[in-house]
């Protein structure tokens, strides 16, 4: 998968971006556990680059943290993302980045789903099925080629 | 209920342990991964201990082994796209053989019961059934009847009938046509709403449990022409109804299910971490069965639970695998 020679989309929406987290006196208190949250779990996947864009998927609304869910008890995150449009052809590839960042980034005890934000793809259920087949998405990381690319989106450029 | 006691845990893996398979007559087993090996251990002092390990017989995960019916020979399956044949000589295991063909990863596989057919599945969508004799494997046919990948490839108990589940949400029956020796699909099993990822025959053969990543096992049961409970069987073949669905009881994927030949016994691998064990109900009628869930273990694995095998020799021996890199040697007692 390289870089199309003409952009599928080609006048994305802009949006801005989320201020640093605000920390509290409990994430300061050694004594409190601090306990995986939406926007712990934004913080990791925010700046993920746009296989298309220079842009992050925080600033195209790909991913928005009121579209995460953790539950720390029960081990689980649940994050859904918006195609920039309904038919975008790097949708699988996008949802792989997510998924693939958050398989490093958390401890393996959670179960993590994502999804497509429903309604927002015209083949959505597809890409579902595809992102939430382990053995799938095991293959698809044995591919060198395909886990350059995703490291290229999930590296921060600073 | 009945409890379900962990013996002994293994460990040695690197990642992912994707399957166990028992040794058909001793007590013997073996395991594959991620790790691209296979480890053999066998029963020592009440102990099962590390014997073997297998490398350098495939390039990627292997994701599922295999014994032969004799229990002389090996069959692994990797995302590698080809099929390993491991042959015992004397203590060690060689590889003797590599079936190629499939065009991407190769899913399961499986000996019948004869031992002379082996077959496979792949993302490719197809089934592939060899023919061995004498060390010599020849592909016997190619079998294109799914429309997406194949999950599972599983041999009834006593006939050379073939079972497979797939991507596709559907199961299919084999079957090889004697005039024109084409195998050929003889039913198509629709009901579940997703990807069926695994399936096990009773002792018979005349019943197929199924689950799936809709989280339901389903049984079917085999209707054969002039069936005494008056199912219409068109075209003079045998019919496959599901006559039970068992929802609500898995929280995640079911990724594996086993029937076991001696005890009835069914036992189910899930995404929950979860082992969870099914027993038909004495007062049950065999065209509605019901069956209960007799035994749980919770956090059976610390993360999700790929295989579940019943020994063929030790009634109540259980094998699991898991994404923990661990293999757990269970007891079931009522």
């Amino acid at each position: 998968m390289t870089m199309e020679e003409k952009l599928e989309n080609i006048n994305p929406k802009l949006y801005g971006k989320s201020g640093e987290r605000l920390v509290t006196v409990d994430d300061e208190n050694e004594e409190v556990a601090d306990e995986f949250d939406a926007r712990e779990i934004f913080d990791l996947i925010k700046d993920i680059n746009d296989p298309e864009h220079p842009l992050t998927l925080e600033e195209l609304h790909v991913v928005e943290e009121n579209l995460i869910e953790v539950d720390n008890k029960k081990n689980f995150v649940n994050v859904k993302f918006t195609p920039t449009i309904p038919h975008c052809s790097m949708v699988t590839l996008i949802g792989l980045s997510i998924r693939v960042q958050l398989l490093r980034a958390l401890p393996s005890r959670f179960k993590v789903n994502v999804e497509v934000n429903p309604g927002t793809h015209s083949s959505e259920a597809a890409v579902n099925k595809q992102l939430a087949d382990k053995e799938r998405v095991a293959a698809a990381l044995e591919n060198n080629h395909l886990v350059g690319v995703i490291n290229q989106c999930v590296s921060v450029k600073n | 209920m009945g409890a379900l006691t962990v013996k002994q845990t293994l460990t040695g893996h690197r990642g992912r342990v994707w399957n166990v398979s028992w040794h058909p007559t001793n007590s013997a087993l073996a395991s594959c991964g991620e790790d691209q090996k296979i480890r053999i251990y066998s029963l020592e002092g009440g102990k099962y201990v590390m014997k073997l390990i297998l490398a350098e017989g495939h390039t990627r995960t292997i994701r599922e082994i295999s014994w032969s019916p004799c229990g002389k020979y090996i069959a692994s399956v990797s995302f590698d796209a080809t099929t390993a044949i491991w042959e015992k000589k004397g203590t060690e295991f060689e590889c003797t053989a590599t079936l190629e063909g499939h065009e991407n990863e190769v899913k399961s596989v499986g000996w019948s019961t004869s031992g002379n057919l082996i077959a496979t599945c792949s993302r490719d969508k197809s089934v592939w059934v060899w023919e061995c004799n004498e060390d010599e494997y020849d592909c016997a046919a190619v079998i294109s009847a799914h429309a997406q990948d194949v999950k599972k490839v599983r041999w009834h108990p006593h006939e050379d009938i073939l079972a497979s589940a797939s991507y596709d949400d559907t199961v299919k029956i084999f079957k090889e046509n004697t005039a024109d020796s084409d195998w050929n699909c003889v039913a198509t099993l629709s009901s579940h709403t997703s990807t069926v990822w695994s399936l096990s025959f009773n002792s018979t053969g005349s019943r197929l449990v199924t689950c799936s990543d809709d989280k339901t096992i389903k049984i079917w049961q085999e209707y054969r022409p002039r069936n005494n409970s008056g199912i219409p069987t068109p075209n003079n073949v045998s019919v496959w109804k599901n006559v039970c669905t068992l929802s609500g009881y898995h929280s995640r994927t079911i990724y594996d299910v086993d029937w076991c030949k001696k005890t009835g016994l069914i036992a189910t691998a899930c995404g929950d971490n979860t082992i969870r064990i099914f027993r038909e109900e004495n007062d049950s009628d065999p065209n509605q069965p019901t069956f209960s869930m007799v035994s749980v273990a919770e956090n059976a694995h610390s993360s999700d639970v790929n295989a579940v095998r019943w020994s063929p020799k030790n009634p109540g021996e259980l094998a699991s695998a898991g994404d923990d890199s661990k293999v757990q040697i269970w007891f079931y007692s009522d």
